[in-house]
Parts: C-alpha cells; sequence; structure tokens
C-alpha cells in the first residue's frame, strides 16, 4: 500500500493518534481534576514541620510501600472512616523547582496504608522508636530501620527529645537522640490524618461490603485476639508486655483486670494520658478513631483479661453497652 | 473395564450442571449422597458388564474346540517367523531325518508367541438412575451395602481376567501345536519354497552407497558449514555455531558492542542493587546506611534497568536493525556515540542522586529529576532523528515492519516524558493519572515496542524464513497504539481518580488480547516447520521463552486489571511478580536471543556454548523460582487482606515467599554474570576454536615481515 511505504506519512498518522489518545485519556483528565477540586474546607495545610518531613518521606523512597489512598472498597475500611476523593489531594503543588509534585499514592502495600496514620497512631514516642528500629515494637515488620535520623549522645541536653530504646539495641553509656529531621518525619505522620467532609456532602459509599468481616466464622463474635492484633499490638506487643518505660503492660495490670472495668473501656474508646509523668506515651482514642462496635470492645476485652496469665471473668457485651452509656453521660455533663 | 473411566468422565456432567452456583459436594445433601450412590451403581453394572463379556468370549473360545490348523492362514503365520527360526526349521528338513514331531512343534511355539491376542470388543452401555430415594439417610445405607459388593464384583473380575489370560494361553499352545504338525506334513514343496523366499527377503540388506556413490566426499563450492570434526563426547549437546555472514561496517559494529556491553554493565549493577533490595525483605537489618536503604535503592534497581540496561540494549540492537532493514548506512554514527554517553551518564547520575535522597517525587520509573532525566531524552531524539533520516535514504521500497515499531517506540517515549515532566497538568490528582500513563506507556510504548520490533528482525533471521504473516504485524502494531495508550490508570483502580477513566483502562487492558494475540501467533506461525531448528540452536530457546511470557505475562496483565481482581492482587507483591514476568520473561530474554545472535555477526566470536546454556537456564529457573512463590503468597496476602485479619499477620505469612523470591532472584543475577562472561568472550575473547582463521593470519603477517624486511 501506498501509505505504508511513505514514511513521513506512516510515522505522522502514528504519532498523531498517539498524541490524541495521550490528550483524552492522560493530558485533558488530568487538567479537568486539577482545576475542578479545591482543598476540603476542614483541611488545613501542612505545618513547616510536617513539609520538611514530608520531603524526607519523598527522598527516603517510603511510597514505595506504603500507599496513601483508601479505596473505596470494604477492605479498605481500616485504613480509614471514608474513600479517599480528589479533594483530598488537591493541596498537592509542585515541590520545587528541581522537583515533581508528590502525592504519594502509592502503587504497594508492603507496610500498612498512611493515610490516615496521624490519628491512628498519633505517639510521637511510638514512631520515634519505630523509626528508629521497627523491630523493637514490631518484631516482625520488615521496614528499614532509620538510625542515621538519630543520634547516640552521652548525655541529653534539656532541649533534646530523647526516644525509648530497650538497652540491647544501643551502646552501652549512650542516650538516642531525635534529629530535627526524624521529628520532622514524624510531625508529618502525625498531620496525615483523612478531613471530615463537609455536612451535607454524601459520603462514597465503601464497596463489596459482603467479603471482608472480622468475625470468625463459627461463633458469629468478633474475634477478640485479632482485634487486639490489629489495633492494641503495635504499643501493648503480642505478649501484653509493652515495653519498658513507653507503652505500660497489660499483663496484671490492675485496670484490665477490675472486676468493674469501666474503666478499661473507657481508655479503649478515649485513650489515656495519666501516666505521662511516669514516662509512658499518650495512648490515642484507639476505639473511637476505629469505630470499633461494642461488641468488639467486648471482645478485645476479655482477650486481654484472659490472656498472659491474666485471668478474670469475662464481661459481656450488655455490660460493656452500659459502661459506654454511662462513659458519654458523663462527657455530655462535662 | 475401559468404559469405567469414559462413564465416569461423562456422568458427572448433568449432576454438576444442577448444582450450579452451589458448592459441588456436600457431606449434609442428598443430591451428594445420590451422586456417590450413582457412582457405585455404575461401576458394578460396568464390572457386571465386563464380566459378562470376558465369559462370553471364554465361551465361545472353548466353543470352538477344533485347532485344526487353517492353510489360508498360511502366509500370515510366515511373515511372523525370524530368520533363525526358518534356519532351523530348513535344517531339519535338509537333514531328511524322521523329524520328531516335538521339536517342530518347538518351533511353532516360539513363532505363535509373537501373533497377538484377540481385541476384546467394546459393549455400549446406558443405564437410567432411579430418583425415588430421596432420603439421606436410605441413601448412605444403600451407599455402604454397595460398597463391599462392589469390592466383591472386583475381586470376581480379576479372577475371571487370569481365567481368560490361561485359556488364551492353552489355546495359543494348541494353535502353535497344529502349525508344527502342518509344517512337519511330507510331500509339501511349497512350504519349503515360501520359507526360502521369506528367508532371502529378510536377509536383504542396503549397502548404503546407493546414493552416494564410492568416491571419497569433497566440498568443492565450499557449501557444507558446522562440520565438527573432533567430535568427542561434549558435556552438553553441541548447537550450531554462528554462520558467517557478510561483514558489518567496522565503525557501526563498534557502536553497536559498545551499546551492547553498556547495556550489560547496567544489567549486572541494577541487578546486583535489585538482588540486595531482595535480600532486605528476607534480613531488613542488613546493613543501616542511609545512602543503601530500601527505599532509596529500589528506585535505583528499576530506573537502572529499565533506562540502563533495557533501553541501552535495545538501542544498541536498533542501531543495527535500521540501517540494516533499510539497505543504507546509518546517517551519523557520530549522533550514535553522542547518545550512548547521555543516556549512561543520565542513568549514572540519576543512580547516585537517588541513592543520595534526590527524589522527582516517589513516582515510579520517573525518581530522576528533570536535568537528568532531559539527557536521556536528548539521547533518545538524536537516536529518533538519526534513525528516520536513514530510514528515510532507503533503497527499498517499502519499510520494513522492524522499523515501524522501533521508531514508534522513540517518538512515543518522547512523548510520555515529555508529558510527565512537564508541570502543568501535575497539581493534586493530575500528577495521579499522569503517573498512571506515563508508568505504563513506558513499558508498552517503549520496551515493548522497540523489543518487538527487534524481535520481527531477528527472529525470521534466526529462522531463516520470512515472518508468518505481515499484515499480522500491522494489525498488532494499531492495535497496540489504540489500547495500550488507554490503560495506564489502571494502576488506580478504586482510588479517587474518575471511575469513568478506570473503566477506560480496564476496557483497554481486555483489548489488549488482540495485539498480545496477534503477535504471538505471527511468532508461532513463523516457528512453525522450524521447529526442529530449536533443538540445534542456542538463540532460538531465547525467543522461544520470549514469545511464551509475550503471551502469558501481557494476558497476565489483563486478568490483573479487571476490579474483581483488583481485591485480591492491587497492593501486593503480585504486581512485583508481573512486571518480572514481562520485563525479565519477555523484554530481556528477547533482548538477550538478539544479543547472542548479533555480536558474533560483528566480532566474529562466539561464547562457549555451555555458559550460554547456563545463562538460559538460571535465568528461566530462576525467574519461575522468583515469581511463582511470590504470586501464591501475594494471592494469599490479598485473601487475607479481604478477610480483615490483622495486617502484621500477612507480613508475617509472606516470609517464605520473599525467601524464595530471593533465592530465584539470586539465580537470576548469576545468570548475568554468566551473560556478561559471555559478552566478553564474544567482544574480546580469543577465539582458538577456530585455529584456520588464525593460521591465515599468521601467514598474512610473516608475510608482511618478509616485505619490509625485503
Amino acid at each position: 500500500m501506498e501509505f505504508f511505504d511513505d514514511h513521513k506519512r506512516l510515522y505522522r498518522t502514528a504519532f498523531l493518534l498517539f498524541i490524541i489518545l495521550t490528550l483524552f485519556v492522560a493530558i485533558i483528565p488530568a487538567m479537568t481534576n486539577q482545576h475542578n477540586n479545591a482543598p476540603l474546607p476542614d483541611a488545613s495545610s501542612l505545618s513547616a514541620a510536617a513539609r520538611s518531613g514530608k520531603a524526607l518521606f519523598i527522598s527516603n523512597g517510603c511510597v514505595a510501600c506504603h500507599t496513601q489512598q483508601v479505596r473505596n472498597v470494604d477492605m479498605d475500611k481500616v485504613w480509614g472512616g471514608r474513600p479517599g476523593i480528589a479533594a483530598d489531594y488537591a493541596d498537592n503543588h509542585r515541590t520545587d523547582f528541581w522537583r515533581n509534585t508528590a502525592t504519594l499514592m502509592g502503587t504497594e502495600r508492603t507496610g500498612p496504608d498512611l493515610t490516615d496514620v496521624g490519628n491512628r497512631q498519633p505517639s510521637l514516642d511510638w514512631h520515634l522508636t519505630h523509626l528508629f528500629n521497627p523491630r523493637i515494637v514490631a518484631p516482625a515488620s520488615i521496614m528499614p530501620a532509620y538510625p542515621w535520623l538519630f543520634q547516640a549522645r552521652d548525655t541529653a541536653s534539656i532541649s533534646d527529645v530523647i526516644v525509648k530504646v530497650p538497652e540491647e539495641y544501643i551502646p552501652a553509656g549512650t542516650v538516642i537522640v531525635a534529629t530535627q529531621d526524624a521529628l520532622d518525619l514524624v510531625a508529618y505522620l502525625q498531620e496525615l490524618k483523612q478531613v471530615k467532609l463537609p455536612d451535607g456532602v454524601g459520603v462514597p459509599a465503601f464497596l463489596y461490603g459482603s467479603i471482608a468481616t472480622t468475625t470468625t466464622a463459627a461463633s458469629g463474635t468478633p474475634d477478640g485476639a485479632t482485634l487486639y492484633t490489629s489495633n492494641c499490638q503495635s504499643c501493648h506487643q503480642q505478649n501484653g508486655e509493652g515495653l519498658k518505660g513507653a507503652f505500660p503492660s497489660l499483663k496484671g495490670s490492675k485496670v484490665v483486670l477490675d472486676p468493674d472495668p469501666i474503666q478499661l473501656v473507657d481508655v479503649i474508646m478515649n485513650g489515656f494520658d495519666a501516666r505521662v509523668s511516669e514516662g509512658y506515651g499518650i495512648m490515642p482514642a484507639v476505639g473511637t478513631n476505629s469505630h470499633l462496635s461494642a461488641e468488639e470492645v467486648t471482645a478485645i476485652m476479655n482477650h486481654e483479661r484472659s490472656s498472659w496469665g491474666n485471668n478474670a471473668p469475662a464481661v459481656t457485651t450488655a455490660q460493656v453497652r452500659k459502661y459506654l452509656e454511662e462513659i458519654n453521660a458523663k462527657a455530655a455533663n462535662k | 473395564m475401559r468404559v469405567l473411566p469414559v462413564l465416569l468422565t461423562v456422568m458427572p456432567v448433568p449432576l454438576l450442571a444442577a448444582t450450579k452456583g452451589r458448592a459441588f459436594f456436600a457431606i449434609d445433601a442428598v443430591e451428594g449422597w445420590l451422586f456417590i450412590l450413582l457412582l457405585l451403581v455404575i461401576m458394578i453394572l460396568t464390572t457386571a458388564i465386563a464380566l459378562k463379556v470376558r465369559t462370553g468370549i471364554i465361551h465361545t473360545k472353548s466353543k470352538r474346540s477344533d485347532t485344526a490348523f487353517e492353510p489360508t492362514r498360511f502366509n500370515e503365520y510366515i511373515s511372523a517367523l525370524n530368520s533363525k527360526s526358518i534356519d532351523t526349521y530348513l535344517n531339519l528338513k535338509k537333514k531328511q531325518q524322521r523329524p520328531t514331531s516335538g521339536d517342530l512343534k518347538g518351533i511353532g511355539l516360539l513363532m505363535i508367541a509373537s501373533l497377538s491376542s484377540l481385541p476384546v470388543a467394546s459393549q455400549q452401555i446406558d443405564s437410567s438412575p432411579s430418583s425415588l430415594l430421596q432420603e439421606t439417610g436410605i441413601l448412605i445405607t444403600l451407599v455402604l451395602l454397595l460398597i463391599p459388593v462392589l469390592a466383591g464384583l472386583l475381586l470376581m473380575a480379576v479372577k475371571v481376567a487370569a481365567l481368560v489370560r490361561r485359556r488364551n494361553r492353552e489355546q495359543y499352545l494348541q494353535q502353535a501345536a497344529a502349525f508344527a504338525h502342518y509344517l512337519t506334513t511330507p510331500d509339501n514343496p511349497l512350504i519349503e519354497e515360501a520359507l526360502q523366499k521369506r528367508k532371502r527377503a529378510l536377509a536383504y540388506q542396503l549397502h548404503n552407497k546407493e546414493l552416494a556413490g564410492d568416491a571419497p566426499a569433497d566440498d568443492e563450492k565450499g557449501l557444507v558449514g558446522n562440520i565438527n570434526l573432533h567430535a568427542g563426547l561434549s558435556v552438553v549437546a553441541q548447537k550450531q555455531r554462528a554462520g558467517r555472514r557478510p561483514p558489518v561496517d567496522p565503525a557501526l559494529s563498534n557502536l553497536v558492542m559498545w551499546y551492547i556491553g553498556c547495556a550489560a554493565f547496567w544489567l549486572v549493577v541494577g541487578t546486583t542493587v535489585g538482588e540486595y533490595v531482595g535480600i532486605k525483605f528476607v534480613s531488613p537489618d542488613v546493613d543501616h546506611v542511609s545512602w543503601l536503604s530500601f527505599g532509596r535503592l529500589r528506585p535505583v534497581h528499576t530506573n537502572a534497568v529499565f533506562w540502563g540496561w533495557a533501553s541501552l540494549g535495545m538501542l544498541g540492537l536498533g542501531y543495527y536493525v535500521v540501517p540494516r532493514v533499510s539497505n543504507v548506512p546509518l546517517a551519523s554514527l557520530q549522533q550514535g556515540w553522542w547518545a550512548l554517553r547521555l543516556i549512561n551518564t543520565a542513568v549514572l547520575l540519576g543512580s547516585v542522586s537517588l541513592m543520595a535522597g534526590i527524589n522527582n517525587g516517589g513516582g515510579e520509573y520517573r525518581e530522576y529529576i528533570w536535568p537528568i532525566q532531559l539527557l536521556f531524552g536528548i539521547g533518545l531524539l538524536l537516536t529518533l532523528s538519526n534513525f528516520i533520516r536513514t530510514i528515510a535514504s532507503r533503497t527499498t521500497r517499502e519499510i520494513y515492519i522492524s522499523n515501524w515499531y522501533i521508531v514508534a517506540a522513540l517518538m512515543f517515549a518522547l512523548v510520555i516524558s515529555i508529558v510527565a515532566y512537564i508541570p502543568l497538568w501535575q497539581d493534586g490528582l493530575g500528577e495521579t493519572i499522569i503517573q498512571g500513563y506515563y508508568m505504563h506507556q513506558g513499558v508498552g510504548m517503549w520496551f515493548m515496542l522497540f523489543t518487538l520490533g527487534i524481535v520481527y528482525y531477528f527472529l525470521p533471521q534466526q529462522l531463516n524464513k520470512p515472518i508468518y504473516s505481515y499484515s499480522l504485524g500491522i494489525l498488532a502494531f494499531w492495535a497496540q497504539i489504540l489500547f495500550y495508550t488507554l490503560i495506564g490508570t489502571h494502576h488506580f483502580v478504586f482510588s479517587a481518580i474518575p471511575w469513568w477513566l478506570q473503566t477506560v483502562a480496564i476496557v483497554g487492558s481486555v483489548g489488549m488480547i488482540i495485539p498480545v494475540a496477534a503477535g504471538t501467533t505471527n511468532f508461532f506461525m513463523t516457528f512453525r516447520g522450524g521447529w526442529h531448528k530449536l533443538n540445534n540452536s542456542y538463540i532460538l530457546p531465547f525467543f522461544l521463552v520470549g514469545v511464551i511470557f509475550y503471551f502469558t505475562g501481557s494476558l497476565q496483565g489483563t486478568a490483573e486489571a479487571f476490579r474483581t481482581t483488583n481485591l485480591i492482587w492491587h497492593f501486593t507483591d503480585f504486581t512485583v511478580a508481573h512486571s518480572h514476568l514481562t520485563m525479565y520473561g519477555i523484554v530481556s530474554f528477547l533482548l538477550w536471543a538478539a544479543i547472542y545472535a548479533v555480536v558474533p555477526r560483528l566480532s566474529g566470536k562466539e561464547a562457549p556454548q555451555i555458559t550460554v546454556g547456563a545463562h538460559f537456564w538460571l535465568a528461566l529457573i530462576g525467574l519461575l523460582f522468583y515469581t511463582i512463590p511470590l504470586m501464591y503468597g501475594s494471592t494469599l496476602r490479598g485473601i487475607m487482606w479481604m478477610q480483615g485479619k490483622p495486617f502484621i499477620d500477612s507480613v508475617i505469612m509472606m516470609a517464605p515467599y520473599w525467601l524464595w523470591r530471593a533465592i530465584g532472584g539470586s539465580l537470576m543475577w548469576l545468570s548475568h554474570l554468566f551473560f556478561a562472561y559471555n559478552l566478553y568472550k564474544m567482544m574480546l575473547g580469543d577465539d582458538t576454536a577456530d585455529s584456520r582463521g588464525a593460521a591465515v593470519q599468521r601467514l598474512n603477517q610473516s608475510y608482511s615481515e618478509i616485505e619490509s624486511t625485503l
């Protein structure tokens, strides 16, 4: 055919076809998205510290393993309260003259999603220890350690942030101090929070809901051990002993074994900060953040009350419901 | 008994259809027990019928009790004799002694032993299951009752079969005796004549010189090549050596070899990094150096093998193919050298800057910042203009299909790089949409298209026949552009990017079946009639593996794009396995094939076949060890996520599969060392295998020495 033997016409046609398709599947949708989306009213820009933390996040390639997208499928519910929408990413702009925009959505979830990590794990202590060496708080983790974000010093000055690290991880007679980089990176992680949609805006639904379930097939009740692993283990550890000086032990804990454990319900739902003076971190409101139901809270409590040598009588869901009402009433009175 | 398996395969079909949508078998369901019952009844029926047939045979055989020999079957018997038994008989005959019938009977037995037994007549069986019984309990009882009945019947069948065999043996002996008796009947010259004739026929042999004649072999026109004169026992099968070809311009040769050499360098560097990154999944605390941390090394690996290994390898082969199929010299060698320098500089600077923590923004394959990627882009631009000018001055009328693919790949790679790096449409989700487009076009429009262009030249060349269908190649070309361009955003299914764009990407992924099927068909049909060459070539196996993975790897991509499969596989290492099946299984294998084909032509030297074999097998086995466990583990991981299992449990579950990945990766890495060694032997090694050339060279040398002293 004549056409196929004319290199100019052949290559121009192929080029044109590709350009037209590129316009329609890449450039036009990208520009439309860019122009039609603005940050949500409740969204706040990253702080200066968090911005430099984000730069560290980019340069260390964290996106290789951590996504930042809650998909609109039921299995992603564990990573956020609602599916991500275009507006969530609207505040991402070009980093600087040399570097492109970084929405950091990611394509691999070798590690957990970080969309809402600021709500899920707000503790500075936990993050610093975890960054120094993830194996301290999560023995099975395969995340790299980032010791170059920290300094080992003989003594720490008052302004230094000391990282709680077990003795076997540090040279004898030294303390581990977080550098500004480490603090910035944690600031970034702490600011990664899903923004509430404005009132009146329909929340997109999670699809494929029938598949996911945390209940055990046999009984139909939530599995306490699984819920504990998902929600509590990163601090209190699998053996319930926590980490000395950082996260309190649940083994033999008065709060856990209390025959009338209203305080335990309160701690799970609303967090705990009464032991900060002893050096322990602030516990976030795990139950509220993860939307735990009364059944799930009961399962976690019973797991804690009956594991690691703990031997307290089981609580019932009705009991927990009653406690929850009392706690809510008290909060309302305040 | 032979009908049983047939029945077993036929019967469950309607039952399956009846229970569609439910579990095929449930222990508390009537259907399940009914099925077992039916199965047992059928087995019993079959056994019973088989018994009936067998006993019927015995019956007819014993009825035909007269075992007299039928002379009409004489020739049939004779043809079963070998010359030794004929000799024995004739000797006996010659003695003209009163032969004892026993001797001859023995021979008869010998003869009969080679006759085959009667075939068992097959029977049609039909049975209709009764559906009177609906009570599970009764059905269970019936099943339990039928089991011993069936066992008894089976036992009986075995016994009867033995009886039949004994009966048959007796029958043969009787027939043999009858034949022997017939042979011993005196005054029958016909028998002897027939036997003599048979003996002569058996003795006839060709003397193997009917066609060749007696003259010693001589290759006057020099047509015979690839003769192995020192045929000893070789460690590996000897494959065909590279044919001698018209010489290539040494300057172009040099350029192509530098491209391929640099590509091999980046392959070794890039996969050393990849191997190390794979080890970090098993042993995360192997080092605590910021420059070697996982997040920084991962893009170093991917970019080095993309822009260093595969791109330079393709371009080097392109510099050979484009002028060759245009039948003109390359437009500008100088520009070729500049492109090589620029691309090498880009990969070197890019790798160092990524390790130093300078990253463009985390989007895969565009981690190099723009000043570095710009060097790469200029290299491509120079190459594109070089190739187009070469093609413009071609002396052939048509543009060979390879040049369609190669030039298109260069044009499209430039377009996607520009689209990916221009900041005008990169705010917010715009960045993600462009990222999806860029990362997949990089694979499909640059690597895949260029590699296909190379295959369209080298595969027919290695098979020594034209490509099966030019039009299929053209169809695949346009279909690839049409569908592949659409599929980028299938990496962000269920994300916040527009739903319609995700759907378009999925539809495009399905459309990819057309170019992939067309391409694969074309390559396999080109192979047709040349499969025997596979045996004798160390290059074609690389092509075959590449083409097979082209089909399976590409269609796997289609399968991964659907929304339901995204639930299981998205975000897991399944994607990693897939990208290795394609970038390694397709692109790398095809590039190796072309490199092993072209470098001996340029240098006149070949790699040792044993190390080429080692390269091939280590790469292939390594790839399978790498990908299969990873795909299996990732599927389990996706299911765990769907079941809402704790995330850390899915990390723990993956540990053995990550170990397998590291093992497979090690084999792959080892194969690259073999490849580097082979390339060294092909480019710089001394080809001691061919001493004839060296002898002539020596002669020339001494001749010129004499000349110079005169």
